[in-house]
C-alpha cells in the first residue's frame, strides 16, 4: 500500500499531530516504504489461525468493587501545565 | 576509587557484608564516576544527593541488622521508570518537567531491597530505537571503541544509557526495559549481561508505556550472577498490573549452582539471516561447542515463521504505541504549546513534543488501526504472533533452551543508520520474536569481533524459566572467560 499526501494528512489529523504541508510528501514516501516492507506478511496464509490475544494465557482477575485509592487531587494536578482552583485549564471549547 | 567501580554486584554485596567498606563509600565512588563520564551522555538526570542519602540510610539499616537482597548497591535507572519526585522524561521533550507523584513497582522493589539510585539514564525517545539516537537529550556514546580508532559508536538502544552506565563502570547495575530487544541489543553492543524476563514476570506499573503487550523490565549487569540477584528483586506479582502473573519467584542465584549437563539446546536454522557476518556465525558455533563441552546436548530445530516476526512487530508495536501515547495532550503533564483552540493545542503540542521516530510510529500505528485497515494489518499481525508462539511451543517440546546470536552485527557508528528506518529496524531481527511470544531472553557477552568490539549470544527459554536461561548464560560466560573492559578514554577528555 502506497500512501498519498492526502492519506498522510488524514492520519496526522486522526493522531492529532500537526504536520506542515511541505513535510507531507517526504513523510508519505517514508511511511509507504515501511508499509511496503510490512506487506511481506501477505505471503503467509493465516486463514485458519486465531489472532493471539495474550501471551500469558491468563484471564483477567476480578476484585471486589471497593475504593482503593483517591483523594489525590493535588498530586494529580501537580504536573499540569496550567491549573486553577483544583481543575485542569484548557482553551475554551464551547461557543 | 577504580577498585570500587570495578566491583560486581555480588562482590559489592560481599564486601559490604564483611564491613570492608560502606555503601556511602561505594556510592561516592560511583557518583564521581558518573560526573567524570558526562561526555558519554549516559544520564538524563543525576541524583547524587539522593544517592548519598539513600546510601547513608542503607548503612544505618545494616548496622541495625536489617539487610535487603541488594542492600547498599548503587544503581542506574532507565528514565522510563517513574520515580517519585524525580524528573522522569522517557527522553522525550513532551514530558518536560514531569515529576511523578508515585513510584514504579520495579524501582519500589529495588529500594525495598536496599538499593541506591544514582540517577536516570538516557534512552531512545519512548524506548523507540535501536541506537539511542532518537533521544531528545542526544545520543549516548558507547564506552567501547575499536582499538586505535577514536570514532564514537552507538551503545544500542533503547536502554543505551543503562548499558553504557554498566559497561563504563558508572553503576554496578541498571534497570532496562525491552519491547523488541531494548535490553538485549544494547547489552550485546556494550559487553554486558541483559535479561528480558517472561512477559508478566515484572510489573509494568509505573513504567512509561510503549507497547503494552510486549514491554518488560529486566536487569542489566556485568555478570550472570549479578543478573540472577537483581532479577529476583525486580520480579514478583503486582495487583497494579493486570498482566502481572502470580507465580513464585525462584532464587535464581541458587539455581545457578546446577550445571547445564544434560540440557537440550536448540539451534534454529532460521536465525542464520542473510548477510550475517562470518564472525557472528563463528561465535554462534563457538557457543554451541562450549555448551557441548559443558555436557549439554545441542540439536537443530526449526522456527519457520521467524522472518515474519519483525514486520509483524512493526504493526503491533506502533499500533499499541499510538494508543498509549494518546495521553500526551498538553493538559495533564509535560509540554504544552499554547493555541486558541483545544484541538489545535493538542496537534501543536504533539508536533513539538514528539521527535521524528515517535511521530513516524504514531502515524503508522494510527494508520493500521484506522477504519478499514484493522483486519488487514493488526489482526493479521496478531495471527502471525500465534504462528510464532506455536513455533516456539513446538520447539520447546524437544529442547530446554535455544541459542542464537543477539544481534546481526557489532556496534555501529553514530549517525551511520539514522537515515533509513528499515535498516535500523533490522537490528532487532533476532530479538523481536522473543517479545512477540512473551518468552524470557538473555544476552551474554561471548566474545569480541575482529575489530575488538563486544558480541553477545542470546539464550531463549520457556515461559517463566529464567533459571534455565541464566544457567545456560553462566556456562557461556564461564567458557568465554572475557577479561576485557573498555578503556576509560572519556575520563581524560
Amino acid at each position: 500500500m502506497s500512501l498519498d499526501k492526502a492519506t498522510v494528512a488524514h492520519i496526522a489529523k486522526l493522531a492529532r499531530i500537526a504536520v506542515p504541508e511541505q513535510d507531507l510528501p517526504g513523510l508519505a514516501t517514508e511511511l509507504s516504504g515501511i508499509l511496503k516492507w510490512i506487506e511481506q506478511l501477505d505471503s503467509v496464509d493465516t486463514s485458519k489461525v486465531e489472532p493471539l490475544s495474550s501471551v500469558v494465557n491468563a484471564t483477567l482477575r476480578f476484585r471486589e468493587d471497593n475504593i482503593t485509592d483517591g483523594g489525590q487531587r493535588d498530586a494529580v494536578l501537580a504536573n499540569a501545565p496550567v491549573s486553577a482552583q483544583g481543575f485542569f485549564v484548557v482553551p475554551k471549547v464551547v461557543e | 576509587m577504580s577498585a570500587f567501580t570495578d566491583l560486581t554486584l555480588t562482590a559489592a554485596l560481599e564486601g559490604l557484608a564483611k564491613g570492608d567498606f560502606t555503601s556511602v563509600e561505594l556510592t561516592r565512588a560511583h557518583v564521581e564516576a558518573v560526573e567524570a563520564a558526562r561526555g558519554l551522555n549516559a544520564f538524563v538526570t543525576e541524583t547524587p544527593d539522593q544517592a548519598l542519602k539513600m546510601a547513608a540510610e542503607s548503612d544505618t539499616r545494616r548496622k541495625a541488622g536489617t539487610v535487603g537482597l541488594m542492600e547498599g548497591v548503587p544503581l542506574a535507572i532507565k528514565d522510563l521508570f517513574c520515580t517519585k519526585g524525580v524528573l522522569t522524561t522517557a527522553s522525550s521533550h513532551i514530558l518536560d518537567g514531569f515529576k511523578p507523584p508515585y513510584e514504579s513497582t520495579v524501582t519500589a522493589n529495588l529500594w525495598k531491597a536496599g538499593a541506591v539510585m544514582l540517577g536516570k539514564t538516557n534512552l531512545d525517545e519512548f524506548a523507540m530505537g535501536s541506537s539511542n539516537e532518537t533521544s531528545y537529550y542526544g545520543g549516548v556514546v558507547n564506552p567501547w571503541r575499536k582499538p586505535g580508532d577514536n570514532k564514537n559508536l552507538v551503545p544500542g538502544g533503547s536502554s543505551g544509557g543503562s548499558a553504557t552506565a554498566v559497561a563504563a563502570r558508572l553503576a554496578i547495575a541498571a534497570t532496562g526495559t525491552d519491547t523488541g530487544g531494548s535490553i538485549r541489543q544494547p547489552a550485546a553492543f556494550t559487553g554486558t549481561v541483559g535479561l528480558k524476563p517472561t512477559y508478566g514476570r515484572c510489573s509494568r506499573f509505573g513504567i512509561v508505556a510503549f507497547a503494552s503487550s510486549l514491554d518488560q523490565a529486566g536487569p542489566m549487569t556485568r555478570t550472570i550472577d549479578d543478573a540472577a540477584v537483581m532479577m529476583r528483586v525486580m520480579a514478583g506479582f503486582d495487583d497494579k498490573d493486570s498482566t502481572s502473573v502470580d507465580i513464585a519467584v525462584p532464587d535464581y542465584r541458587a539455581d545457578l549452582a546446577q550445571s547445564v549437563k544434560g540440557l537440550r539446546i536448540g539451534i534454529p536454522k532460521e536465525y542464520r539471516v542473510d548477510g550475517m557476518p562470518a564472525e557472528i556465525d563463528a561465535l554462534w558455533q563457538q557457543g554451541m561447542e562450549w555448551l557441548k563441552a559443558a555436557g549439554a546436548e545441542v540439536k537443530d530445530i526449526s522456527l519457520p515463521h521467524t522472518q515474519y516476526a519483525l514486520p509483524a512487530y512493526y504493526i503491533v508495536a506502533p499500533a499499541e504505541a499510538s494508543s498509549n501515547l494518546a495521553r500526551y495532550d498538553g493538559v495533564r503533564f509535560g509540554l504544552r504549546v499554547p493555541a486558541d483552540e483545544l484541538a489545535d493545542m493538542y496537534a501543536q503540542t504533539r508536533a513539538a513534543g514528539f521527535g521524528a521516530e515517535v511521530r513516524r510510529r504514531i502515524l503508522i500505528g494510527t494508520y493500521v488501526l484506522s477504519a478499514g485497515y484493522y483486519d488487514a494489518y493488526y489482526v493479521k499481525a496478531q495471527k502471525i504472533r500465534t504462528l510464532i508462539l506455536n513455533d516456539f511451543t513446538k520447539a520447546f517440546e524437544s529442547v530446554d533452551a535455544i541459542l542464537t546470536p543477539t544481534t546481526p552485527t557489532a556496534a555501529f557508528g553514530l549517525g551511520d543508520k539514522v537515515d533509513d528506518p528499515v535498516s535500523m529496524y533490522l537490528n532487532d531481527v533476532l530479538t523481536v520474536p522473543v517479545n512477540m511470544a512473551g518468552l524470557p531472553g538473555l544476552s551474554v557477552p561471548a566474545g569480541l569481533s575482529k575489530e575488538g568490539l563486544p558480541l553477545g549470544l542470546q539464550v531463549i527459554g520457556k515461559p517463566f524459566d529464567e533459571s534455565t536461561v541464566l544457567r545456560v548464560g553462566k556456562a557461556i560466560e564461564d567458557a568465554a572467560a572475557l577479561k576485557q573492559k573498555p578503556e576509560a578514554w572519556w575520563r581524560a577528555a
